[in-house]
């Protein structure tokens, strides 16, 4: 193995102009070195400054001030020598979908001059591994999201290059297809000794790694193995388990609400994950978990990472997780259903997307929707909103039945879309107004509705709406998604590209609506955000394979030893995907 | 090896580049079925000629010598005379638009004339200026010649004390058809549309689809991307070429008088130049929606108004001549329609076939420029 260090990186910066016209470091005198022959992850939130770093190694950006050295090579100077000897995945990997699977791999084999004597051995390989052989005719336009990323990860391995970097290559990724990119980048790290660089929001992946690197807002954070993370934890890691018949999320919100005494906590396996702060007694714990049992676990490395997180964001005496409960006033009484769907079912031409679905979601709950991209979670969804009209079956959302009085229903639901989809260009009030107006709010009770809301949500009112950062713009979808005091909330991947910190604020917000009455209703990548939820279901190719509590869906996979949400939804799916081709190979 | 590199990545970029035109229906068909439609379009629907010429003649002067003086109008393609007995009859056919022109004979036309002063008065209905000057030029045509024809046998003793006969003759476009005129100036257009149009949307749809990023981290050149993109288009180019060369000689039956070849060359120069334009808008704007937007702005609008397709250049403002210079439609307009009618004249032929060079020159050199191997904004 060689000794010198396959990239050199001393007090690096790079600055940006960013929306509000103001300049921001991307990267913030970063220095670090990264060893060869090993798989380092650079972690972070989105927003770090992980792809400016990267981009920067792969001679794309220059930087500012600092130093970089790329295999001895200095980039900024000499960019097309290292591009000659790296391979480089960008996040959104460059496929040309008019092009066969077979086609791409040769314009990158030719591009990267690959000797023609070469080439069977190695595309054989990466076909097997991809598990593309099969596609190679295909256009790369029609694979699965998954299928697409894992070609990009073959485009990218034509040759065997001195450096491999891979800009988050599992985002966007359903749990499988991220799990079968790992498994080729391993088994090239094992059998190649190549050099790995990859960037990840998964602390799961950043585990599998040699070595972990922790970035947040531009600046290094920690720098060690996995194993020297974990200790930053060590003894201040605990597992409390909520009295019985309460959900779990009731006792992380009230140990979250103290971040005096408790740096972070989690609802995780029908128990909650907490780290507690080192220098506090006892007592004081004790009162906050009041009889909830606790006791230590081993620390892990989102452990370490939550930490560094938290310390950061202490240094910059940011913001505070929101501690009030929101107060939203819903009649009503519990226990009764709100949405009832029974054999649901949606066509697009011969194509079926959602197959006769059936489950009903009950006045409070928080109903989790989850399954691979392309399961049929977006088309459900859709309907229940009433944006899309079911092919047949019955459905029926706020005592409305969706087919009859589809206008009605949606007046007694708020929804929250993926994309922000409000007015970048006016202020946080501006879009207040402008929503609450749609929602039929008017005079006295607008302006007080947006009072309460711009409280709860701690909005600055004359704020820019398109230029806050990504945690803010999630609130104030919320806060419009809101005004008109919905029974029922819809929020489609609202975690995605927010910091984790940000996701845990948006998470005890959520718990509190739940119990103020507000049923809710989610879809969510992030498997560990299920633990939150009253309910899930598990979709894929239009199937429920799954439906009832966290703890239920965990025991239906307890056979093949599943632990974490994780794993029992690669199961659940893998389990479903079998059974269906025994079915096809039947008839 | 560094060249077998180039080459290598060349045909291999070229291939792609060739198999994503072929796939891409919405492309071709621009490319290919837009000019026919161009070449029928302005071949038969665009002219300045005039048949039938809509002239009402009043006659107050019944002598044979003014019914001969106006004879000219009758049985001709060119017109169709409507005769009436007084100015007032004429001036309501005008003012209910059912007339072009009036001509007027007086009374005393057939004593003025054998006076040597014979006059007839033409009202032109100027709403439609174009037209009205190609009548004034019939009709002043028609009369002249009876008047010529009119003095010979009079043995020119008294009209050919006064009137100048002008023997007319128009050069380089003899039978003074707008087509002949038009057809050349379609090669440019077509050659406009094609190139810049076609090619601009080819690097902003890298940028949209973030290929670009995955290609830069490659041994990839800027130069080798530039003419990969160039080479599938000028295929597209030559057969549109080759389809205006043949509808012009067969279908419109316009003179080549210049060697074909310097036709052919110097068009795919021009080509050359307008397909490196949209490249340039493709990677300057990166963004397909705005690139085409632009390629149209820049060089379709201005290659149809500036470059002398419809209008006579020096009767411009100076300002947009200065502007018309320096588009390098109106240099290649000029030397096709040169090459066209008058034939191979080679200081006109080398000095637009530099300009044309030049420009494709400096075109694809900042096109490599806009794609240097960066994600830096450029500053």
């Amino acid at each position: 193995m060689n000794e010198t260090p396959t990239v050199v990186v001393q007090n690096l910066c790079k600055a940006f102009v960013g929306p509000d016209g103001k300049r921001f470091a991307a990267i913030d005198h970063v220095s670090m070195a990264v060893r060869a022959g090993e798989l380092t992850a650079l972690v972070g939130p989105d927003g770090a400054g992980k792809t400016t770093l990267i981009r920067m190694m792969a001679g794309l950006l220059k930087p500012d001030s600092g130093s970089l050295q790329v295999l001895g090579i200095d980039v900024a100077a000499h960019p097309q020598s290292v591009q000659d000897r790296i391979s480089y995945m960008p996040q959104r990997f460059g496929l040309y979908e008019d092009l066969s699977v077979q086609e791409n791999l040769d314009l990158y084999a030719d591009l990267h001059g690959v000797p023609q004597e070469q080439r069977h051995e190695r595309f054989t390989r990466m076909l097997d591994m991809t598990d593309l052989a099969r596609f190679t005719e295909r256009p790369a336009g029609k694979l699965s999201g998954g299928m697409k990323q894992k070609l990009g990860l073959a485009c990218t391995l034509v040759r065997s290059p001195d450096l491999l970097i891979l800009d988050e290559p599992s985002v966007g990724v359903d749990p499988l297809s991220r799990r079968d990119l790992w498994k080729i980048v391993q088994q090239l790290v094992d059998e190649e000794q190549l050099s790995v660089i990859v960037s990840t929001a998964y602390m799961d992946e950043a585990e599998r790694c040699g070595r972990v690197v922790v970035f947040n807002h531009g600046r290094l954070l920690a720098d060690g193995s996995p194993g020297t993370l974990r200790q930053r934890a060590r003894g201040m890691t605990y597992t409390a388990s909520p009295p019985q018949g309460t959900p779990a999320r009731e006792l992380q919100a009230r140990l979250i609400d103290r971040p005096d005494l408790i740096i972070d906590a989690v609802p995780r396996g029908g128990n909650v994950r907490f780290i507690r702060r080192a220098e506090e007694d006892e007592p004081r714990l004790k009162d906050v978990l009041r009889d909830a049992p606790y006791e230590p676990r081993p620390e892990e490395l989102e452990d370490a990472f939550m930490m560094l997180l938290r310390q950061q964001e202490g240094e910059k005496g940011a913001t505070k997780p929101s501690g009030e409960a929101p107060s939203i006033a819903v009649n009503g009484r519990q226990d009764q259903p709100v949405i009832v769907v029974r054999d649901l079912v949606r066509k697009f031409g011969d194509f079926t997307a959602v197959a006769s679905t059936s489950f009903e979601v009950i006045r409070g709950e928080i109903f989790g929707l989850l399954g691979p991209n392309g399961a049929g979670k977006t088309t459900t969804f859709r309907m229940l909103c009433g944006l899309l009209p079911a092919t047949s079956g019955y459905l029926e959302v706020a005592g409305r039945n969706l087919r009859t009085a589809r206008a009605e229903a949606r007046g007694r639901i708020g929804y929250v879309s993926q994309k922000f989809a409000l007015y970048g260009n006016l202020s946080v009030r501006e879009n207040l107004e402008f929503f609450g107006g749609a929602y039929g709010l008017r005079g006295q009770t607008l302006k007080e509705r947006i009072a309460a809301s711009l409280e709860q949500f701690d909005l600055d009112p004359s704020a820019q709406s398109g230029i806050l950062p990504p945690g803010y713009k999630q609130r104030l979808a919320m806060a419009t998604g809101l005004l008109h005091q919905p029974d029922i909330l819809f929020l489609d991947e609202p975690t995605s590209g927010i910091d984790p910190l940000a996701r845990r604020a948006f998470w005890r917000t959520i718990t509190a609506l739940a119990k103020g009455g507000v049923t809710i209703v989610i879809t969510t990548h992030f498997m560990e955000e299920a633990e939150y939820c009253d309910r899930i279901a598990i979709q894929d190719a239009g199937k429920m394979l799954a439906l009832g509590t966290p703890q239920q869906v965990r025991e239906q996979t307890a056979a093949s030893g599943a632990q974490d949400m994780n794993s029992a939804f690669i199961a659940i799916v893998e389990q479903g995907r079998a059974q269906r081709e025994i079915a096809a190979n039947s008839i | 090896m560094n060249t077998s590199g180039f080459t290598t990545r060349l045909v291999a970029l070229t291939r792609k580049e060739m198999r994503q035109m072929l796939r891409d229906r919405s492309n071709l068909i621009v490319g290919l079925l837009l000019p026919v439609v161009l070449i029928l379009l302005f071949g038969y629907g665009l002219s300045f000629d005039v048949k039938d010429a809509r002239v009402t003649v009043v006659l107050e002067d019944g002598s044979p010598a003014a019914r001969h003086a106006v004879a000219g109008l009758q049985g001709s393609p060119y017109f169709a005379p409507v005769w009436v007995r007084t100015m007032d009859e004429a001036e309501r056919l005008m003012q209910e638009d059912k007339t072009d022109a009036i001509l007027y004979v007086p009374g005393d036309f057939s004593r003025q004339q054998a006076a040597g002063l014979g006059r007839v008065q033409l009202l032109l209905n100027g709403v439609d200026s174009t037209t009205a000057s190609t009548i004034e030029g019939y009709v002043s045509g028609a009369l002249s010649r009876q008047g010529g024809q009119q003095g010979d046998r009079l043995g020119n003793k008294s009209a050919g004390v006064a009137s100048v006969v002008i023997v007319q003759r128009t050069w380089f476009n003899e039978p003074g058809e707008s087509t002949w005129f038009f057809v050349p100036g379609l090669i440019v257009l077509v050659m406009t549309l094609i190139g810049a149009f076609l090619t601009s949307l080819l690097i902003a749809r890298e940028w949209e689809r973030g290929t670009l990023e995955s290609l830069f981290v490659t041994p990839v050149r800027s130069l080798e991307l530039v003419l990969a993109k160039l080479a599938p288009y000028t295929l597209v180019g030559a057969i549109d070429l080759a389809m205006c060369l043949l509808s012009a000689k067969y279908l419109f039956r316009v003179p080549m008088l210049g060697s074909l070849w310097v036709i052919v060359v110097s068009s795919m120069l021009y080509l050359l130049v307008s397909l490196a334009l949209g490249l340039f808008i493709s990677g300057a704007t990166k963004n397909q929606f705005a690139a085409s937007q632009m390629a149209l702005l820049a060089s379709f609008m201005p290659a149809m108004m500036l470059s002398g397709f419809i209008f006579d250049l020096r009767n411009v403002p100076v300002v947009i001549q200065g502007v018309s210079y320096l588009l390098p439609a109106t240099h290649f307009m000029s030397l096709i329609k040169t090459l066209f009618m008058a034939g191979d004249i080679w200081p006109d032929i080398l000095r637009s076939c530099a300009v044309l060079s030049l420009y494709a020159l400096v075109l694809i050199a900042a096109t490599c420029g806009k794609l240097r191997k960066t994600l830096d904004e450029t500053t």
